[in-house]
């Protein structure tokens, strides 16, 4: 990360239509350059190399319903370190191939292994139901035998096309309908049964013991084994009818109990071997994804790679007389180098006979903005980037960001316990980042974390540091060099005024009680005192206001070196000189006079000791005869100050707009440029021009001859940004008292929290 | 006796932060991230040293002294020098 963004520059690649997409593979790997869009009127439908991405989207595709199955069979995929580069083209029929066998083959194993199912599912259905019914039969004799409640059932003859069994004694038929049903259907299946056929049917039915999946829903449901007796054929078409409705699975009965004990037995059989090929499906089903699995991730990473490049290329424009392909490019100047190094290594890989080579442009454009960053900086650069992303050569905020806001988090945690929880947490995952990174875990906040290992780091070591100085350890103080306070001193032999009062403070006026300040941090006698808070808050949200002003005039003087750089000298004395008098004539006098009060009153003069606030707000109306001054020449020294201030907001307004009519005029800082003129456009934000060339030294602002100079839109945008600033100015200021804010609460929250905490262990440990 | 107190304690933290923001940014090493750590350096100190300032200076003269209880009294009375 640098103090401002890199120097970029456009440049043409003439790649040779042979080794074009090694070329690009190059460069891809290597990460340098930004490719524009050559072609932007053509739809991604009539580009070039549709056919080839339409190719590598169906690779993706097959990939998809690979990677699922794998995950359904609970077979890993090992990632390796380094990603594989990508396949050049006669590979890529090779392994288009292979996914596309290895989906048939899946598909067909897939359906295979579902037939399989569903037929043992039947037969485990049909065994069930043999079995079931077999319990019917022998109940109802068992009944026959305690009296004729039933017709006697004498043996029959098998019809065995539609499952009925006949009797033809008594002439008319006795029918037989038996299945499984699902188990929420049979009351509405009994009900219905006993309306359509009006009493003329038996139905007995029994619950199968063991679960049965569904095979159509997948689900699993508890069926129900009926059994249904009935006399006539019309009435069997209805029941048949009836049990199509309601989706039975119907089975062929058999008479008696010998045909019913052989239909077991075959059934058993044919269940074992089942079973067998099933299982054995299975395993082969499973070794195909295991072979599968292995090279699963390099193929999806190398499909990836190949559909980017087929992107790129679409954007290149195809120079059909030269046989070459054309691409421009943003590049950074310093890696130029590299990028004729890339282009080299793929010209070579791709064989061909001309290499190809790059052309440096001029152009006007504006180059995008690129900032590196290494592991450690890149999270600061997240940061900066959620507020927005600089200018081309701006100064990036982004380095002081790795300081300043960890400090300012810390200004608010200030724990020293607490602070060092936080920075072993992070330095432990910052020590175990590889392994971390390899582990590549799905948990999102335990992402956000991890990503941000180095700012919490950043943040716990700084709070380790004003935790010392707010002497906050897990709420508590520690005496390292002595308090500066003296009890002794202030309360020797005085005991019947310690028997009458529950509270008495230290009065810094008697010799001996205040022996001087505490050298580092805040004294430890301030957390055992009552009014605590008085002291640490009149402390902090000085602190803070100080804090703010210094940070806020550190971003004020950093725009002068964006004026700097584009060689608008004039904004420094129309923009920056009125910023910089308005933030300082108000908040940095009102900084002086917080460091005045600390130092120049004490204990002594406590009960003349001013209020800086009421001082503040008596600049602003210009009263303040009736209040004793803090400095003789005060009150002449503030209305200096506010007329400062005062005058500096219209130059902020129409100083710029002013000087660049003045100029557009024809004013004294005209300048023609010899031979040709360039436009550059004037924006209020001062960083939006052109890049200057290094040979062009020259001050002020071209003249602008192209374009019509509008008085009205510059004024509007430079009142804008005054009536922003100052309000701002007043704004930031205040909301830096967050600081005190947060750092109180975090105070409170943690002694209270202490106490809780403490005493439940204590309890506890007394317990056991 | 608190004057000089004082003045060691803050010549002390002076010459701290200004040899970590002033001198070892004389001594990184040159390299991509040179101009980083220095920033880094010299920010932290002005930060650090500027809140350590704040701290000593706002109980430099105190304009009121803490309320104990006298529980607490009788044991400071007894347990600090």
């Amino acid at each position: 990360m640098v103090f401002r963004s890199e120097e970029m520059c456009l440049a043409q690649l003439f790649l040779q239509s042979g080794s074009e997409y090694d070329c690009i593979s190059e460069l891809g790997e290597l990460g340098l350059v930004e490719f524009r869009d050559l072609n932007p009127s053509v739809s991604s439908f009539q580009r070039r190399f549709v056919s080839e991405i339409k190719r590598c989207e169906e690779m993706e595709r097959i990939l998809g319903y690979l990677l699922r199955e794998i995950q359904k069979a609970n077979i890993a995929v090992p990632e390796e370190d380094e990603s594989p580069l990508a396949p050049p083209p006669r590979q890529v029929l090779e392994i288009m191939e292979q996914l596309q066998r290895l989906e048939m083959e899946l598909s067909e194993v897939a359906k295979n292994k579902e037939k399989l199912r569903r037929n043992l599912l039947e037969l485990t259905e049909y065994t069930h139901m043999l079995k079931i019914t077999r319990t019917f039969i022998h109940s109802r004799s068992r009944h026959e035998a305690l009296g004729p409640q039933y017709e006697e059932f004498p043996t029959m003859e098998t019809d065995s096309v539609s499952g009925c069994t006949g009797m033809q004694r008594l002439g008319a038929k006795l029918g037989f309908v038996s299945g499984l049903i699902q188990r929420v259907k049979v009351e509405a299946f009994e009900r219905m049964l006993w309306r359509v056929c009006k009493g003329y049917t038996i139905l007995s039915y029994a619950e199968v013991d063991e679960n049965l999946a569904d095979l159509d829903t997948g689900e699993i449901s508890k069926s129900v084994v009926f059994l249904i007796s009935f006399w006539g054929d019309q009435i069997g078409q209805k029941v048949q009818k009836i049990c199509d409705c309601y989706h039975c699975h119907l089975y062929p009965h058999p008479e008696n109990d010998e045909e019913r004990a052989d239909v077991l037995d075959s059934l058993r059989t044919r269940i074992q071997d089942l079973n067998n090929v099933l299982h054995r499906t299975e395993e082969y089903l499973r070794q195909v994804l295991q072979k599968a699995s292995e090279s699963a991730y390099t193929w999806v990473v190398q499909v990836k790679k190949m559909k980017a490049i087929y992107h790129i290329l679409n954007l290149c424009s195809f120079d059909v007389t030269n046989k070459c392909l054309i691409a421009e490019v943003w590049c950074p100047v310093s890696d130029l180098a590299n990028l004729r190094g890339a282009l080299e290594e793929g010209s070579r890989k791709g064989d061909a006979t001309v290499p190809s080579f790059v052309n440096r442009i001029p152009s006007n454009d504006t180059p995008p903005t690129l900032l590196r960053t290494n592991k450690f900086t890149s999270g600061f650069q997240s940061i900066v980037e959620a507020y927005g992303v600089g200018d081309y050569r701006e100064v990036s905020p982004a380095p002081y960001t790795i300081i300043t806001f960890p400090f300012l988090f810390a200004v608010m945690f200030g724990d020293l316990g607490h602070g060092m929880v936080i920075s072993l947490f992070a330095l432990w995952m910052v020590l175990t980042e590889k392994k971390q990174n390899k582990k590549r875990s799905s948990n999102e906040i335990w992402t956000t974390f991890f990503n941000g290992r180095y700012i919490i780091l950043m943040m716990g070591l700084f709070s380790v540091y004003t935790g010392l100085v707010y002497n906050d350890c897990f709420s508590k103080s520690l005496n390292i060099f002595g308090s500066g306070w003296s009890v002794k001193a202030m309360f020797t032999n005085q005991n019947k005024t310690l028997q009458t009062n529950a509270l008495l403070t230290l009065d810094p006026n008697f010799s001996g009680v205040f022996s001087g300040p505490y050298p580092f941090g805040i004294d430890p006698i301030w957390n055992m005192a009552v009014n605590r808070l008085s002291f640490l808050n009149s402390y902090k949200m000085k602190m803070s206001v100080v804090i703010g002003v210094v940070h806020m005039s550190f971003g004020v003087v950093l725009s002068v070196f964006n004026h700097l750089h584009f060689r608008q000298k004039f904004n420094v004395f129309l923009l920056f000189l009125p910023e910089l008098l308005f933030l300082l004539c108000l908040f940095g006098y009102l900084v002086f006079m917080i460091f005045y009060k600390w130092l120049a009153f004490g204990a002594r003069d406590s009960s003349q000791a001013p209020s800086i606030l009421i001082h503040f707000i008596n600049m602003f109306v210009m009263q303040g005869k009736d209040i004793t001054p803090l400095y003789p020449g005060q009150m002449g020294l503030q209305i200096f100050l506010v007329i400062i201030a005062m005058l500096s907001v219209p130059v902020l307004l129409l100083g710029k707009p002013l000087y660049l009519y003045w100029l557009y005029r024809g004013g004294k800082g005209l300048r023609r440029r010899r031979g040709y003129e360039r436009v550059r456009r004037v924006s209020e934000d001062d960083n939006s021009t052109a890049p200057s060339y290094e040979d062009d030294e020259e001050e002020g602002v071209d003249e602008v001859t192209n374009r019509e100079f509008d008085f009205a839109d510059v004024l509007l945008h430079q009142s804008i940004h005054t009536i922003e600033y100052c309000l701002g100015c007043i704004s930031n200021t205040a909301s830096y008292l967050r600081l005190w804010a947060l750092s109180l609460a975090h105070a409170r929250k943690f002694s209270t929290n202490n106490q809780f905490t403490l005493s439940f262990l204590c309890s506890n440990a007394t317990l056991c | 006796m608190a004057e000089m107190g004082f003045a060691i304690a803050v010549s002390v933290m002076t010459l701290f932060w200004g040899i970590v923001g002033g001198v070892v940014p004389w001594f990184i090493p040159k390299g991509p991230n040179r101009g980083v750590i220095i920033t880094m350096l010299v920010l932290t100190a002005v930060c650090c040293y500027l809140f350590w300032l704040i701290a000593i200076l706002a109980q430099l003269n105190p304009l009121f002294g803490p309320a104990l209880s006298v529980e607490t009294i009788w044991f400071l009375r007894y347990h600090w020098p």
